[in-house]
């Protein structure tokens, strides 16, 4: 099934963009202060409340063939993203970043301050605080985030429709041969990649679910 | 707490509740899907028809014909539907949702090859898709689009399938396919004539495909048999046929049926 390993591929890399980008992002956000700090947050967070459509449209106006980066990036290489597999990575980076940012955020911000500072007493620099103490302790969220990510990424359609398309064999993930299946009547089909799809998003928020509860 | 909840409740209840009420008769109203292909000449077709039936309100609805026709077979409220092919209102006609005597064909339209109307690369005729130059050729979904069947015929027409599906760019209706081309998403794109005139700035046609090289362009329309309004449905059906609709159709380039 292509568009199951299509899928899995664009989630496991967005998720791990997601990680890699949100875990700091959240950090700063978390614990440092300056001016126009909330105002980023809700830029990074815009895309949780935004129809994908709507994401979609800036994304393509920003990455596609003649948009501010994508011309740039297509007068140097010849190369544009639409209509990859990599503009599902980057729809789905987008759209699910919100999530692994927002959670991380709060668990970073609920561990217990007495605990840093005493990290700083003992000598210990910021990197090495947040390294050793601050994330290890705030790791339960943190994995929380990267599940949602993960399954929000999985699921995601109306903007990856419109950067990637929907090429059979390239870049046509689950959601969009769903909706393919569904638009030519062939409901046997689509019914087979929904129940997948379901089933597979009740084990990740079950697992999104545990990690918020429970100690590792 | 509670004032707030019940404030809360009765703006979010709101819409419910504000509707407009004027003295004059109620508007009746049909709604019609089209073909996405027939948008600019029906937007003009439907006030026409505002202007003559003073009480009517035409709604349409544009999309793939392959999508209209699953989206009436899913029970849509639509009264007329106008396809780009036959094969959409067969499928209609075989489980009765259109009113079969009512079933006509109104205009017909050709097959182009378009590229963005700046691009350098050398392209003269179907053949020349095969070229290294060409990565990224635009049409329509077959699975739901007309003239992505058309444009399929005229790939094997010219014997370039399987070599070029690779660069087969399926795009949800005709007018994406122009849009893709207009915004140099890709290098070329298969499209009806009518639709590159639409953006005669941004596109340029290189050739128009001969006419055994795919199944007639020929455009039906019929009310659909759950429709609210027969009468009004049958009297926009026929107001496509009238002289002012076939001059509007001729117009966007549309061939006109003779009478």
């Amino acid at each position: 099934m292509f568009s199951l390993r299509l899928s899995f591929q664009v989630a496991v890399v967005a998720t791990f963009l997601i990680i890699v980008t949100g875990i700091p992002v959240a950090y700063f956000l978390a614990q440092r202060n300056f001016k126009g700090k909330e105002l980023l947050d809700m830029i990074f967070t815009l895309p949780l409340v935004l129809p994908p459509t709507v994401t979609g449209y800036y994304l393509i106006v920003i990455f596609g063939r003649n948009g501010f980066i994508g011309k740039i990036i297509y007068n140097l290489t010849g190369w544009t993203i639409m209509f990859t597999w990599h503009a599902a990575v980057l729809a789905s980076f987008v759209i699910a970043l919100p999530f692994m940012i927002k959670t991380s955020r709060a668990a970073i911000e609920s561990v217990d301050k007495n605990l840093i500072n005493a990290s700083y007493t003992l000598g210990h620099s910021e990197f090495e605080t947040a390294v050793r103490v601050i994330l290890p302790l705030a790791r339960k969220g943190i994995m929380a985030g990267a599940v949602l990510s993960f399954a929000r990424a999985l699921g995601e359609f109306g903007a990856t429709l419109m950067l990637a398309g929907n090429i059979p064999g390239k870049t046509n993930t689950m959601p969009i041969a769903i909706y393919s299946f569904a638009s030519s009547g062939e409901w046997s089909q689509a019914n087979y990649l929904v129940i997948l799809l379901t089933f597979m998003s009740g084990i990740f928020l079950y697992l999104a679910n545990r990690y918020s509860k429970r100690t590792f | 707490m509670k004032t707030v909840f019940i404030i809360l409740l009765i703006i979010f209840s709101m819409p419910y509740f504000i509707t407009e009420y004027t003295d004059a008769a109620e508007p009746q109203e049909i709604t019609v899907s089209a073909a996405i292909s027939l948008k600019n000449a029906f937007e003009e077709i439907g006030k026409l028809f505002e202007l003559k039936y003073k009480t009517v309100k035409v709604r349409f609805n544009f999309g793939a014909s392959g999508d209209l026709a699953r989206q009436i077979e899913g029970g849509a409220p639509v009264d007329v539907f106008a396809s780009a092919d036959q094969k959409d209102m067969d499928d209609l006609e075989k489980k009765r949702f259109i009113l079969l005597d009512s079933r006509i064909n109104f205009a017909g339209n050709t097959v182009v090859l378009i590229m963005p109307v700046d691009s350098n690369i050398n392209l003269k005729s179907f053949n020349d898709l095969k070229a290294g130059q060409i990565k990224r050729i635009a049409v329509g979904n077959p699975k739901t689009v007309p003239a992505g069947r058309y444009a399929h015929e005229v790939l094997h027409y010219f014997k370039l399938l399987p070599e070029v599906q690779n660069k087969l760019i399926y795009a949800e209706n005709v007018r994406q396919v122009l849009d893709y081309v207009a915004r140099k998403e890709v290098d070329a794109g298969i499209v009806y004539s009518t639709d590159a005139i639409i953006r005669a700035k941004e596109v340029k046609i290189i050739t128009t495909a001969p006419q055994n090289s795919h199944a007639p362009v020929v455009y039906p329309v019929a009310v659909v048999s759950t429709t609210r309004d027969i009468n009004l449905s049958k009297a926009f059906v026929n107001f496509l046929i009238t002289d002012e609709s076939r001059a509007i159709l001729k117009k966007y380039g549309f061939i006109i049926p003779k009478k």
